[in-house]
């Protein structure tokens, strides 16, 4: 491999890697704060590409999509918390899992009667439509690029948020000791309902911006669901740095192993999650 | 939920007949029951719904040749799932025993299809799973397709490659039993007529992170690619060939599906992009003309390749029980009047082979302005070589 095509490869894991991550991280805030195993974190990607499409049609602007796509994404997340998710706190994971895979079922077939089945596209916005020349004839697109920002921005604003802010105060209190925090006359549950929103509304917003460079497809919220629990458990169940070690390990084994070792490349995710369980049982950064 | 629906619907119907046991309605207006197969859901639920469309358009269309027999449809959602294609396909045949049974789409669910039905007494019509074996080492008198093989749409590629003097040509799918038997035939009639493949890329299925194969292919920089890949994949390999800077430096070559019923989705990143296939949106006779008017009047969509391949389907029941007058008792007759029919298809004249393949003609096409235009016809009336194949 040489040294040009090495670069690029790495810039192509980090990117992936960082797009799992924006995923990831509301899956493993969730189960962190409120042990709630979410299966259904990968319809709220699917969701929230599906958003992205259905409000550039309707806009044309891709800005406004994404904003509107959030604060749907984010009043589905209240929604589903208020109604569904808190009768089961108190109740065992495969009750969570149960209810949570029933969850898949309801969304992929909201999304089959309300956008049909065909593979749908988003064109990535003007403004960011050109690409910077790597070698003789590869670019790297200047939407990806952004993406990548995007996702280290977000990554930014959580550690601020959980560890520099009264609300990041009180999800890591309710994460260590829920009772006490009850004790100080918090409402643990209102705390509850606005960090599952914030999880589901971070796979959506994952989804909005991979919507201009993948294909808008049903059961696209399966695939990405395995992967990120792959990125969760090296990291760590709960751990949002963990999360974004996580995948970033998982962007680069992947993109690298396609190249150098292509029979190998499907599982290599997998033997690493492996090796890494063999050495550290609970994860990376465990909380 | 149409699904549902019509499986209720079916239901009651059985329902009823069964408690009034009509007398009446003996022999000839007994109705035909067609098995449907086909993934409802899922990632190929687009697929599935096509093929779907088009059957019924054409027994709809064609029910002057049924001779009075109404058409009941029992419909199976197989989500593209091989590993319940035998239980489906064995409740078609013993409990609504069907005569026909359509399906399927995805070529693992063909396999576990072909294994319960093979040589039994029902007529199976593969309305698009391209595996090879299917009429191939598996074929089988009452195994049927209006599809194609995987070979075929592939195959002629290799020559047009060649006329473009490409030289050198990296080839790519994913690495599953479509995708192989795709770049095998490309690789045939390329090599055999001069060409190199320096490599040959094949990614897990369904993955769709293609930017690591994609930079690979930029460093070595050969003269053309030619890949198999479909549905949404298709898509995002399409807009990263173009996002990555390869379109427009490295000529993209594919078998067919990589710019059917995705065109829209792929956005000004598909034009010019050349593929060889069975059908073209744009072909240019009176039966496809007519066919996409009505299909968009219909559904109110775009006809695509697997509806034509569902409809032609629906057309090879209705010429066949013509040809019998209504009475299909008889299977060897019915295998003898579909064998010999040939269709006026969307796509051009479609005859069966031997091996009860489609005999029809590969058309290149090139995508302009979002629609897969035809620039020739570098094999007309093409018949799969059906290696293994005994009838």
């Amino acid at each position: 491999m040489t040294t040009s095509l090495f670069f690029v490869q790495l810039i192509n894991g980090l990117q992936y890697g960082l797009l799992l991550f924006l995923i990831a991280s509301g899956l493993t805030l969730v189960f962190g704060v409120m042990g709630i195993l979410n299966l259904a974190h990968g319809s709220m990607y699917m969701v929230g590409a599906y958003l992205a499409w259905y409000f550039v049609q309707q806009t044309g602007s891709f800005t406004l999509s994404a904003l509107i796509s959030a604060v749907i994404a984010l009043l589905i997340g209240i929604v589903v918390e208020r109604t569904l998710i808190q009768r089961l706190y108190r109740r065992n994971h495969l009750d969570q899992v149960l209810l949570t895979i029933g969850m898949i079922f309801v969304f992929n077939a909201l999304q089959s009667i309300l956008w049909g089945n065909d593979p749908l596209g988003v064109q990535v916005p003007e403004a960011m439509s050109s690409a910077i020349p790597l070698t003789e004839v590869v670019e790297y697109p200047v939407y990806r690029i952004f993406v990548a920002l995007v996702c280290v921005a977000i990554a930014f604003v959580m550690y601020y948020m959980i560890n520099r802010t009264r609300l990041g105060m009180l999800i890591r209190a309710g994460e260590s000791n829920r009772e006490m925090v009850e004790c100080l006359g918090i409402d643990i549950s209102r705390l509850y309902t606005i960090v599952f929103a914030i999880g589901v509304m971070l796979a959506a917003i994952a989804g909005v911006i991979a919507a201009p460079m993948s294909s808008i497809v049903p059961g696209m919220g399966e695939h990405v669901l395995i992967a990120c629990f792959v990125v969760v458990v090296i990291g760590g169940m709960g751990s949002i740095k963990g999360a974004f070690i996580g995948a970033l390990l998982v962007g680069l084994v992947d993109t690298f192993a396609s190249v150098l070792l292509p029979q190998l490349s499907s599982m290599m995710i997998y033997i690493l999650m492996a090796f890494i369980l063999l050495i550290k049982p609970q994860g990376l950064f465990s909380s | 939920m149409e699904t549902n629906k019509q499986l209720l619907r079916t239901l009651l119907a059985g329902a009823v007949a069964a408690t009034l046991c009509i007398p009446a309605l003996a022999d000839n207006a007994e109705p035909i029951k067609v098995g449907v197969m086909l993934p409802f859901s899922g990632i190929y639920a687009a697929l599935g719904d096509a093929g779907r469309n088009g059957l019924k358009m054409a027994l709809k269309e064609h029910e002057a040749e049924l001779h009075g027999r109404r058409i009941e449809f029992i419909e199976m959602d197989t989500e593209a799932k091989p590993e319940r294609a035998p239980e489906i396909a064995s409740a078609l045949l013993d409990q609504h025993h069907a005569n026909f049974i359509i399906g399927p789409v995805h070529s693992g669910v063909a396999m576990g299809m072909i294994k319960v039905l093979k040589d039994k007494d029902t007529i199976m019509i593969i309305p698009n799973a391209g595996a090879n074996a299917a009429t191939g080492p598996l074929c089988a008198p009452n195994i049927f397709r209006t599809s194609f093989s995987a070979w075929q749409p592939s195959y002629p590629m290799g020559k047009v490659a060649l006329d473009s003097a490409y030289k050198r040509v990296v080839t790519m799918s994913w690495n599953y039993g479509m995708g192989r038997e795709s770049l095998e035939a490309f690789k045939e009639s390329y090599t055999a007529g001069g060409g190199e493949i320096v490599k040959e890329i094949l990614v897990p299925f369904p993955k769709t992170e293609f930017q690591s194969y994609l930079s690979e292919i930029g460093s070595i920089n050969p003269d053309a690619v030619f890949v198999f890949f479909a549905g949404g994949g298709a898509v995002k390999f399409v807009k990263d060939y173009d996002a990555l800077g390869l379109k427009g430096k490295i000529p993209l070559l594919g078998s067919g599906f990589l710019t059917e019923g995705t065109t829209s989705a792929q956005g000004p990143s598909a034009e010019g992009i050349k593929t060889t296939l069975h059908y073209a949106d744009g072909l240019d006779n009176s039966v496809n003309t007519k066919f996409r008017q009505d299909y968009l009047q219909m559904f109110g969509k775009e006809a695509d390749i697997y509806a034509v391949q569902g409809y032609d389907a629906g057309l090879l029941i209705a010429k066949a029980v013509d040809k019998l007058g209504g009475d299909i008792s008889d299977q060897a007759a019915l295998i003898q009047a579909m064998e010999s029919t040939t269709l006026l298809s969307p796509r051009g004249e479609v005859s069966f082979s031997k091996a009860h393949n489609p005999i029809q003609n590969i058309y290149l096409r090139e995508v302009v302005d979002g629609v897969n235009k035809v620039i020739d016809v570098p094999a007309a009336k093409l018949e799969d070589p059906a290696r293994g194949c005994k009838l």
